[in-house]
Protein backbone atom coordinates (compact mmCIF):
# COMPACT_ATOMS: atom_id res chain seq x y z
CA UNK A 1 0.00 0.00 0.00
CA UNK A 2 2.36 2.67 -1.18
CA UNK A 3 0.10 5.66 -1.54
CA UNK A 4 -1.93 5.22 1.64
CA UNK A 5 0.59 3.68 3.99
CA UNK A 6 2.62 5.94 6.21
CA UNK A 7 6.39 5.53 5.99
CA UNK A 8 8.10 3.86 8.94
CA UNK A 9 9.29 5.86 11.95
CA UNK A 10 12.89 5.22 10.98
CA UNK A 11 12.45 6.59 7.46
CA UNK A 12 10.59 9.78 8.34
CA UNK A 13 12.74 10.55 11.39
CA UNK A 14 15.92 10.12 9.40
CA UNK A 15 14.61 12.14 6.47
CA UNK A 16 13.76 15.11 8.70
CA UNK A 17 17.02 14.85 10.61
CA UNK A 18 19.06 14.77 7.39
CA UNK A 19 17.01 17.56 5.80
CA UNK A 20 17.69 19.73 8.84
CA UNK A 21 21.36 19.50 7.83
CA UNK A 22 20.57 20.15 4.17
CA UNK A 23 21.05 16.53 3.12
CA UNK A 24 18.51 14.64 1.03
CA UNK A 25 18.36 10.89 1.49
CA UNK A 26 19.25 10.18 -2.11
CA UNK A 27 22.23 12.52 -1.99
CA UNK A 28 20.78 15.30 -4.19
CA UNK A 29 20.83 19.02 -3.50
CA UNK A 30 17.54 20.46 -2.29
CA UNK A 31 16.93 22.22 -5.59
CA UNK A 32 18.02 19.37 -7.84
CA UNK A 33 15.80 17.37 -10.12
CA UNK A 34 16.38 13.65 -10.31
CA UNK A 35 17.79 12.29 -13.55
CA UNK A 36 15.32 13.18 -16.30
CA UNK A 37 15.20 11.08 -19.45
CA UNK A 38 12.63 11.66 -22.19
CA UNK A 39 12.23 9.37 -25.15
CA UNK A 40 9.73 9.95 -27.94
CA UNK A 41 8.38 7.39 -30.34
CA UNK A 42 8.46 4.93 -32.01
CA UNK A 43 4.80 5.67 -32.75
CA UNK A 44 3.80 9.30 -33.31
CA UNK A 45 2.51 10.82 -30.12
CA UNK A 46 4.23 8.41 -27.76
CA UNK A 47 6.52 9.76 -25.06
CA UNK A 48 8.07 8.02 -22.08
CA UNK A 49 9.55 9.99 -19.22
CA UNK A 50 11.89 8.68 -16.54
CA UNK A 51 12.22 11.06 -13.61
CA UNK A 52 14.44 9.19 -11.16
CA UNK A 53 12.46 6.06 -10.45
CA UNK A 54 9.12 7.51 -11.62
CA UNK A 55 8.09 6.36 -15.09
CA UNK A 56 5.21 7.68 -17.15
CA UNK A 57 4.10 6.78 -20.64
CA UNK A 58 1.95 9.26 -22.57
CA UNK A 59 0.09 8.35 -25.75
CA UNK A 60 -1.78 10.70 -28.00
CA UNK A 61 -4.37 9.51 -30.50
CA UNK A 62 -7.10 11.21 -32.51
CA UNK A 63 -10.38 10.52 -34.20
CA UNK A 64 -13.07 12.52 -35.97
CA UNK A 65 -16.22 13.33 -34.02
CA UNK A 66 -19.07 15.81 -33.70
CA UNK A 67 -18.17 18.92 -31.74
CA UNK A 68 -19.99 20.04 -28.61
CA UNK A 69 -23.06 22.09 -29.63
CA UNK A 70 -21.93 25.17 -27.72
CA UNK A 71 -18.42 25.03 -29.22
CA UNK A 72 -19.11 24.20 -32.82
CA UNK A 73 -15.81 25.44 -34.19
CA UNK A 74 -13.48 23.92 -31.63
CA UNK A 75 -11.94 20.49 -31.46
CA UNK A 76 -11.95 18.43 -28.28
CA UNK A 77 -8.98 17.40 -26.14
CA UNK A 78 -9.54 14.60 -23.62
CA UNK A 79 -7.28 13.44 -20.81
CA UNK A 80 -7.14 10.21 -18.89
CA UNK A 81 -4.67 8.82 -16.39
CA UNK A 82 -4.12 5.23 -15.30
CA UNK A 83 -2.43 4.57 -11.98
CA UNK A 84 -2.63 0.85 -11.31
CA UNK A 85 -0.80 -1.65 -9.15
CA UNK A 86 1.82 -1.86 -11.86
CA UNK A 87 3.15 1.40 -10.47
CA UNK A 88 3.06 0.46 -6.82
CA UNK A 89 1.48 -2.21 -4.65
CA UNK A 90 -1.85 -1.31 -3.13
CA UNK A 91 -3.08 0.95 -5.92
CA UNK A 92 -6.15 -0.86 -7.13
CA UNK A 93 -9.25 0.48 -8.75
CA UNK A 94 -9.80 4.12 -9.49
CA UNK A 95 -7.95 6.03 -6.78
CA UNK A 96 -8.46 9.65 -5.91
CA UNK A 97 -4.88 10.34 -6.91
CA UNK A 98 -5.46 9.05 -10.44
CA UNK A 99 -8.41 11.36 -10.93
CA UNK A 100 -6.55 14.28 -9.35
CA UNK A 101 -3.62 13.92 -11.73
CA UNK A 102 -5.82 13.61 -14.80
CA UNK A 103 -7.71 16.72 -13.71
CA UNK A 104 -4.52 18.63 -13.01
CA UNK A 105 -2.99 17.81 -16.41
CA UNK A 106 -6.30 18.70 -18.01
CA UNK A 107 -6.40 22.03 -16.19
CA UNK A 108 -2.82 22.82 -17.03
CA UNK A 109 -3.16 22.06 -20.73
CA UNK A 110 -6.76 22.91 -21.49
CA UNK A 111 -7.27 26.04 -19.42
CA UNK A 112 -3.96 27.55 -20.44
CA UNK A 113 -4.96 26.85 -24.05
CA UNK A 114 -1.72 25.08 -24.83
CA UNK A 115 -3.30 23.15 -27.68
CA UNK A 116 -5.00 25.26 -30.35
CA UNK A 117 -8.50 23.74 -30.45
CA UNK A 118 -9.75 25.95 -33.29
CA UNK A 119 -7.09 24.45 -35.53
CA UNK A 120 -8.70 21.07 -34.82
CA UNK A 121 -11.93 22.05 -36.55
CA UNK A 122 -12.66 20.33 -39.86
CA UNK A 123 -16.24 21.31 -40.67
CA UNK A 124 -17.88 23.70 -38.22
CA UNK A 125 -20.71 22.08 -36.35
CA UNK A 126 -20.16 18.67 -37.92
CA UNK A 127 -16.66 17.33 -37.81
CA UNK A 128 -13.80 18.13 -35.51
CA UNK A 129 -10.75 16.26 -34.27
CA UNK A 130 -10.97 14.61 -30.87
CA UNK A 131 -7.44 14.38 -29.47
CA UNK A 132 -7.01 11.92 -26.63
CA UNK A 133 -4.06 11.99 -24.24
CA UNK A 134 -3.64 8.84 -22.15
CA UNK A 135 -1.15 8.75 -19.30
CA UNK A 136 0.01 5.39 -17.97
CA UNK A 137 2.06 5.41 -14.79
CA UNK A 138 4.51 2.55 -14.94
CA UNK A 139 6.38 3.22 -11.72
CA UNK A 140 5.55 5.43 -8.74
CA UNK A 141 8.76 6.95 -7.43
CA UNK A 142 7.20 10.19 -6.28
CA UNK A 143 6.23 13.43 -8.03
CA UNK A 144 3.93 11.94 -10.63
CA UNK A 145 2.65 15.39 -11.51
CA UNK A 146 5.86 16.80 -12.97
CA UNK A 147 6.64 13.62 -14.88
CA UNK A 148 3.07 13.54 -16.23
CA UNK A 149 3.19 17.13 -17.48
CA UNK A 150 6.55 16.60 -19.21
CA UNK A 151 5.31 13.40 -20.86
CA UNK A 152 2.06 15.08 -21.92
CA UNK A 153 3.78 18.02 -23.59
CA UNK A 154 6.40 15.83 -25.27
CA UNK A 155 3.72 13.49 -26.60
CA UNK A 156 1.51 16.31 -27.87
CA UNK A 157 4.45 17.93 -29.65
CA UNK A 158 5.52 14.59 -31.09
CA UNK A 159 2.07 13.65 -32.36
CA UNK A 160 1.07 13.87 -36.03
CA UNK A 161 -2.55 13.86 -37.15
CA UNK A 162 -3.76 12.98 -40.66
CA UNK A 163 -3.93 15.87 -43.09
CA UNK A 164 -7.38 17.15 -44.10
CA UNK A 165 -8.59 19.06 -47.18
CA UNK A 166 -11.90 20.82 -46.93
CA UNK A 167 -13.75 21.40 -50.19
CA UNK A 168 -16.94 23.30 -49.50
CA UNK A 169 -19.16 20.86 -47.64
CA UNK A 170 -16.85 17.87 -48.03
CA UNK A 171 -13.87 17.07 -45.94
CA UNK A 172 -11.32 14.60 -47.25
CA UNK A 173 -9.15 13.01 -44.61
CA UNK A 174 -5.93 11.86 -46.24
CA UNK A 175 -4.38 8.60 -45.12
CA UNK A 176 -0.82 8.77 -43.86
CA UNK A 177 0.38 7.09 -47.02
CA UNK A 178 -1.14 9.76 -49.25
CA UNK A 179 0.07 12.80 -47.42
CA UNK A 180 2.44 13.37 -44.53
CA UNK A 181 0.57 13.76 -41.26
CA UNK A 182 0.77 17.20 -39.71
CA UNK A 183 1.68 18.23 -36.16
CA UNK A 184 -0.81 19.72 -33.71
CA UNK A 185 -0.79 23.45 -33.30
CA UNK A 186 0.66 24.04 -29.83
CA UNK A 187 0.84 27.59 -28.52
CA UNK A 188 3.10 27.03 -25.54
CA UNK A 189 4.42 24.27 -23.30
CA UNK A 190 3.29 24.43 -19.68
CA UNK A 191 5.54 22.41 -17.38
CA UNK A 192 4.70 21.61 -13.76
CA UNK A 193 7.37 22.01 -11.08
CA UNK A 194 6.53 20.58 -7.66
CA UNK A 195 7.93 21.41 -4.24
CA UNK A 196 7.57 19.69 -0.89
CA UNK A 197 7.59 21.54 2.44
CA UNK A 198 8.58 20.11 5.79
CA UNK A 199 7.95 22.90 8.28
CA UNK A 200 10.22 25.84 9.06
CA UNK A 201 12.18 26.79 5.97
CA UNK A 202 12.74 23.24 4.70
CA UNK A 203 11.72 22.93 1.07
CA UNK A 204 12.77 20.44 -1.60
CA UNK A 205 12.27 20.39 -5.35
CA UNK A 206 10.98 17.26 -7.06
CA UNK A 207 10.08 15.22 -3.98
CA UNK A 208 10.82 11.50 -4.14
CA UNK A 209 8.21 9.03 -2.91
CA UNK A 210 9.46 9.01 0.68
CA UNK A 211 9.64 12.82 0.73
CA UNK A 212 6.12 13.01 -0.67
CA UNK A 213 4.82 10.72 2.06
CA UNK A 214 6.57 12.71 4.81
CA UNK A 215 5.98 16.27 3.64
CA UNK A 216 3.63 18.64 5.41
CA UNK A 217 2.44 20.38 2.29
CA UNK A 218 3.10 20.39 -1.42
CA UNK A 219 2.98 23.13 -3.99
CA UNK A 220 3.05 22.92 -7.78
CA UNK A 221 3.69 25.87 -10.06
CA UNK A 222 3.14 25.51 -13.79
CA UNK A 223 5.21 27.75 -16.04
CA UNK A 224 5.98 27.93 -19.72
CA UNK A 225 9.03 29.03 -21.66
CA UNK A 226 7.66 32.59 -21.95
CA UNK A 227 7.94 32.96 -18.17
CA UNK A 228 4.16 32.96 -17.77
CA UNK A 229 2.50 31.28 -14.80
CA UNK A 230 -0.11 28.91 -16.19
CA UNK A 231 -1.34 27.42 -12.93
CA UNK A 232 -0.64 27.28 -9.22
CA UNK A 233 -1.74 24.28 -7.25
CA UNK A 234 -1.76 23.89 -3.51
CA UNK A 235 -4.28 21.42 -2.17
CA UNK A 236 -4.40 21.15 1.59
CA UNK A 237 -1.42 20.86 3.88
CA UNK A 238 0.29 23.44 6.07
CA UNK A 239 -0.01 27.10 4.97
CA UNK A 240 2.78 28.81 2.99
CA UNK A 241 3.92 32.42 3.19
CA UNK A 242 3.99 34.60 0.06
CA UNK A 243 7.79 34.80 0.35
CA UNK A 244 8.09 31.00 0.15
CA UNK A 245 5.84 30.95 -2.90
CA UNK A 246 7.86 33.69 -4.60
CA UNK A 247 11.09 31.80 -3.98
CA UNK A 248 9.63 28.62 -5.43
CA UNK A 249 8.53 30.45 -8.55
CA UNK A 250 12.03 31.87 -9.03
CA UNK A 251 13.58 28.41 -8.76
CA UNK A 252 10.95 26.95 -11.07
CA UNK A 253 11.69 29.54 -13.76
CA UNK A 254 15.23 28.21 -14.09
CA UNK A 255 14.16 24.57 -14.04
CA UNK A 256 11.46 24.98 -16.68
CA UNK A 257 14.02 26.26 -19.19
CA UNK A 258 16.21 23.20 -18.58
CA UNK A 259 13.25 20.85 -18.94
CA UNK A 260 12.05 22.48 -22.16
CA UNK A 261 15.54 22.09 -23.61
CA UNK A 262 15.47 18.39 -22.76
CA UNK A 263 12.09 18.01 -24.45
CA UNK A 264 13.42 19.72 -27.59
CA UNK A 265 16.46 17.41 -27.61
CA UNK A 266 14.24 14.35 -27.24
CA UNK A 267 11.96 15.45 -30.08
CA UNK A 268 14.95 16.09 -32.33
CA UNK A 269 16.48 12.73 -31.44
CA UNK A 270 13.33 10.86 -32.37
CA UNK A 271 13.03 12.30 -35.85
CA UNK A 272 16.75 12.11 -36.59
CA UNK B 1 33.52 -18.06 -17.65
CA UNK B 2 30.90 -20.79 -17.64
CA UNK B 3 28.04 -20.61 -20.08
CA UNK B 4 25.41 -18.24 -18.73
CA UNK B 5 21.97 -19.42 -19.74
CA UNK B 6 19.23 -16.82 -19.61
CA UNK B 7 15.68 -18.14 -19.71
CA UNK B 8 12.34 -16.45 -20.20
CA UNK B 9 9.00 -17.62 -18.80
CA UNK B 10 7.78 -20.53 -20.85
CA UNK B 11 11.19 -21.68 -22.07
CA UNK B 12 11.66 -25.40 -21.88
CA UNK B 13 14.75 -26.23 -19.84
CA UNK B 14 16.94 -29.13 -20.84
CA UNK B 15 18.26 -30.60 -17.62
CA UNK B 16 19.69 -33.76 -19.12
CA UNK B 17 17.37 -35.80 -16.94
CA UNK B 18 15.43 -37.18 -19.84
CA UNK B 19 18.52 -39.20 -20.77
CA UNK B 20 18.56 -41.14 -17.48
CA UNK B 21 15.57 -43.27 -16.54
CA UNK B 22 14.30 -42.75 -13.05
CA UNK B 23 16.51 -39.71 -12.39
CA UNK B 24 15.30 -37.52 -9.56
CA UNK B 25 15.45 -33.83 -10.10
CA UNK B 26 14.88 -31.11 -7.55
CA UNK B 27 13.31 -28.01 -8.96
CA UNK B 28 14.00 -24.82 -7.08
CA UNK B 29 12.46 -21.37 -7.44
CA UNK B 30 11.41 -20.34 -10.91
CA UNK B 31 11.00 -23.79 -12.44
CA UNK B 32 7.80 -25.78 -12.88
CA UNK B 33 7.16 -29.24 -14.16
CA UNK B 34 4.74 -29.45 -17.05
CA UNK B 35 4.04 -33.17 -17.79
CA UNK B 36 7.46 -34.48 -18.78
CA UNK B 37 9.17 -31.23 -19.43
CA UNK B 38 10.64 -28.66 -17.12
CA UNK B 39 9.94 -25.09 -18.02
CA UNK B 40 10.92 -21.75 -16.57
CA UNK B 41 8.29 -19.63 -14.84
CA UNK B 42 10.38 -16.49 -14.33
CA UNK B 43 12.92 -14.59 -16.36
CA UNK B 44 16.49 -14.95 -15.16
CA UNK B 45 19.70 -16.94 -15.21
CA UNK B 46 19.50 -20.73 -14.98
CA UNK B 47 21.64 -22.34 -12.27
CA UNK B 48 22.24 -25.91 -11.31
CA UNK B 49 24.10 -27.67 -8.54
CA UNK B 50 24.11 -31.42 -8.92
CA UNK B 51 20.47 -32.37 -9.20
CA UNK B 52 19.06 -29.06 -7.98
CA UNK B 53 18.07 -26.61 -10.65
CA UNK B 54 16.75 -23.07 -10.19
CA UNK B 55 16.32 -19.73 -11.93
CA UNK B 56 17.76 -16.61 -10.33
CA UNK B 57 15.25 -13.99 -11.32
CA UNK B 58 15.06 -10.37 -10.30
CA UNK B 59 11.84 -8.60 -9.38
CA UNK B 60 10.66 -6.09 -6.85
CA UNK B 61 7.52 -7.76 -5.48
CA UNK B 62 8.30 -10.22 -2.71
CA UNK B 63 6.70 -13.67 -2.29
CA UNK B 64 7.41 -14.93 1.24
CA UNK B 65 9.17 -18.24 1.79
CA UNK B 66 9.89 -20.00 5.06
CA UNK B 67 13.14 -19.26 6.80
CA UNK B 68 13.96 -16.03 5.01
CA UNK B 69 15.05 -12.89 6.88
CA UNK B 70 12.85 -9.90 6.15
CA UNK B 71 12.65 -6.26 7.19
CA UNK B 72 9.09 -5.24 8.01
CA UNK B 73 7.15 -2.22 9.22
CA UNK B 74 4.49 -2.56 11.93
CA UNK B 75 1.14 -1.33 10.63
CA UNK B 76 -1.29 -2.41 13.34
CA UNK B 77 -1.50 -4.11 16.71
CA UNK B 78 -4.13 -6.72 17.42
CA UNK B 79 -4.86 -8.80 20.47
CA UNK B 80 -2.46 -11.61 19.69
CA UNK B 81 0.15 -9.90 17.64
CA UNK B 82 1.26 -7.20 15.27
CA UNK B 83 0.43 -6.85 11.59
CA UNK B 84 3.67 -6.22 9.77
CA UNK B 85 4.03 -5.05 6.19
CA UNK B 86 6.81 -7.04 4.53
CA UNK B 87 6.03 -6.02 0.99
CA UNK B 88 4.16 -9.20 0.14
CA UNK B 89 0.57 -9.38 -1.07
CA UNK B 90 -0.68 -9.86 2.49
CA UNK B 91 0.68 -8.36 5.68
CA UNK B 92 2.46 -10.77 8.01
CA UNK B 93 1.51 -11.66 11.56
CA UNK B 94 4.10 -11.20 14.31
CA UNK B 95 2.98 -12.80 17.59
CA UNK B 96 3.42 -10.67 20.71
CA UNK B 97 5.63 -13.28 22.33
CA UNK B 98 7.92 -13.88 19.36
CA UNK B 99 10.78 -11.87 20.85
CA UNK B 100 13.77 -12.80 22.96
CA UNK B 101 12.88 -13.12 26.61
CA UNK B 102 9.22 -12.28 26.13
CA UNK B 103 6.73 -13.64 28.64
CA UNK B 104 3.07 -12.90 29.29
CA UNK B 105 4.07 -10.33 31.90
CA UNK B 106 6.99 -8.86 30.00
CA UNK B 107 6.06 -8.13 26.40
CA UNK B 108 7.78 -5.58 24.20
CA UNK B 109 5.50 -2.82 23.03
CA UNK B 110 6.06 -1.68 19.46
CA UNK B 111 4.47 1.48 18.10
CA UNK B 112 2.89 1.57 14.65
CA UNK B 113 5.61 2.45 12.17
CA UNK B 114 8.41 0.57 13.95
CA UNK B 115 10.88 -1.24 11.74
CA UNK B 116 11.56 -4.87 12.69
CA UNK B 117 13.96 -7.50 11.44
CA UNK B 118 12.36 -10.93 11.51
CA UNK B 119 12.41 -14.41 10.08
CA UNK B 120 9.53 -15.88 8.07
CA UNK B 121 8.00 -18.83 9.91
CA UNK B 122 4.87 -19.61 7.92
CA UNK B 123 4.52 -18.89 4.23
CA UNK B 124 2.09 -20.66 1.96
CA UNK B 125 -0.58 -19.62 -0.46
CA UNK B 126 -3.49 -20.40 1.89
CA UNK B 127 -2.59 -18.40 4.97
CA UNK B 128 -1.21 -14.99 5.77
CA UNK B 129 2.54 -15.14 6.33
CA UNK B 130 3.92 -15.16 9.85
CA UNK B 131 7.25 -13.88 11.11
CA UNK B 132 9.14 -14.08 14.38
CA UNK B 133 11.77 -11.79 15.82
CA UNK B 134 13.98 -14.35 17.48
CA UNK B 135 15.26 -17.84 16.89
CA UNK B 136 12.53 -20.02 18.38
CA UNK B 137 14.91 -22.97 18.82
CA UNK B 138 17.55 -21.20 20.85
CA UNK B 139 15.37 -18.44 22.26
CA UNK B 140 17.98 -15.81 21.38
CA UNK B 141 17.34 -12.78 19.22
CA UNK B 142 20.39 -13.35 16.94
CA UNK B 143 20.07 -9.90 15.48
CA UNK B 144 16.32 -10.03 14.94
CA UNK B 145 13.98 -7.60 16.66
CA UNK B 146 13.30 -3.89 16.53
CA UNK B 147 15.64 -1.69 14.49
CA UNK B 148 16.11 1.83 15.82
CA UNK B 149 17.78 4.82 14.25
CA UNK B 150 19.44 4.64 10.85
CA UNK B 151 17.58 4.59 7.57
CA UNK B 152 15.67 2.03 5.53
CA UNK B 153 15.37 1.90 1.76
CA UNK B 154 13.99 -0.45 -0.87
CA UNK B 155 15.92 -2.30 -3.53
CA UNK B 156 15.31 -5.13 -5.98
CA UNK B 157 15.07 -8.70 -4.68
CA UNK B 158 18.11 -9.82 -6.67
CA UNK B 159 20.34 -7.15 -5.11
CA UNK B 160 19.12 -8.06 -1.62
CA UNK B 161 19.96 -11.72 -2.09
CA UNK B 162 23.43 -10.91 -3.36
CA UNK B 163 24.08 -8.65 -0.40
CA UNK B 164 23.24 -11.35 2.10
CA UNK B 165 25.98 -13.82 1.22
CA UNK B 166 28.70 -11.95 3.14
CA UNK B 167 30.88 -11.86 0.06
CA UNK B 168 29.10 -8.78 -1.31
CA UNK B 169 31.91 -6.56 -2.63
CA UNK B 170 30.18 -3.26 -1.93
CA UNK B 171 29.77 -4.05 1.78
CA UNK B 172 33.39 -5.17 2.06
CA UNK B 173 34.60 -2.03 0.29
CA UNK B 174 32.54 0.22 2.55
CA UNK B 175 33.43 -1.68 5.70
CA UNK B 176 37.15 -1.21 5.23
CA UNK B 177 36.78 2.57 5.57
CA UNK B 178 33.54 3.30 7.35
CA UNK B 179 31.93 1.69 10.39
CA UNK B 180 28.26 0.92 9.75
CA UNK B 181 25.50 -1.54 10.58
CA UNK B 182 23.24 -3.11 8.02
CA UNK B 183 20.21 -5.42 8.16
CA UNK B 184 19.24 -6.95 4.84
CA UNK B 185 15.78 -8.33 4.16
CA UNK B 186 15.31 -10.61 1.16
CA UNK B 187 12.03 -8.78 0.66
CA UNK B 188 14.01 -6.02 -0.96
CA UNK B 189 14.42 -3.75 2.07
CA UNK B 190 17.71 -2.76 3.60
CA UNK B 191 18.28 -0.93 6.89
CA UNK B 192 21.57 0.91 7.36
CA UNK B 193 22.98 2.86 10.24
CA UNK B 194 26.22 4.80 10.25
CA UNK B 195 27.61 7.76 12.15
CA UNK B 196 25.54 10.76 11.22
CA UNK B 197 23.15 11.37 8.33
CA UNK B 198 25.87 12.06 5.73
CA UNK B 199 27.59 8.72 6.22
CA UNK B 200 24.27 6.87 6.35
CA UNK B 201 23.17 8.43 3.06
CA UNK B 202 26.56 7.54 1.58
CA UNK B 203 26.22 3.88 2.56
CA UNK B 204 22.64 3.73 1.28
CA UNK B 205 23.60 5.27 -2.06
CA UNK B 206 26.64 3.00 -2.44
CA UNK B 207 24.49 -0.07 -1.93
CA UNK B 208 21.84 1.18 -4.35
CA UNK B 209 24.43 2.00 -7.00
CA UNK B 210 26.11 -1.40 -6.74
CA UNK B 211 23.31 -3.35 -8.38
CA UNK B 212 24.85 -3.74 -11.83
CA UNK B 213 28.52 -3.30 -10.94
CA UNK B 214 31.05 -6.09 -10.62
CA UNK B 215 33.51 -6.29 -7.73
CA UNK B 216 36.18 -4.02 -9.21
CA UNK B 217 33.64 -1.40 -10.27
CA UNK B 218 32.08 -1.53 -6.80
CA UNK B 219 35.39 -0.76 -5.15
CA UNK B 220 35.95 2.10 -7.59
CA UNK B 221 32.48 3.52 -6.97
CA UNK B 222 32.87 3.33 -3.19
CA UNK B 223 36.26 5.01 -3.40
CA UNK B 224 34.79 7.87 -5.43
CA UNK B 225 31.95 8.34 -2.95
CA UNK B 226 34.27 8.35 0.04
CA UNK B 227 36.64 10.82 -1.55
CA UNK B 228 33.95 13.42 -2.11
Amino acid sequence: MVAEIEPSNVESAFLLQALGKGIRVDGRGIHDYRRLRISCGPAAGMAEVHLGQTRVLARVSCEVTRPFPDRATEGIVQFSAELSSLAAPGLEGKTAQEVAIARMVERVIRQSRAVDTEALCILAGEKVWLVRLDLHFLDHGGNLMDAASIAAIAALKHFRRPDVTVDGENAIIHSVRERNPVPLSIHHSPICVSFGFFGGDLVVLDPSLLEEQTQQSSFTVTLNAHREICALNKAGGAPLSPKQIQRCIQIALVKVDEVNEKIQDALKASTA
Amino acid sequence: MADVKVVLPGDVVDTGAAAQEGAVLRLGPGLVQASERTSAAVAGVLHSDGDVWWVAGNRRRYVPAEGEPVVGVVVARHGEGYRVDIGSAHDALLPLLAFEGATKRNKPSLAVGTVVYGRVVVANSFMDPEIECYNSHTGKSEGYGELTGGFMFKCSLGLARRLIGSKAPVLAALGSDLPFEVAIGVNGRVWVSAEGPEKTVLVANAIRNSEYLDAKQCRQMVKELLDR
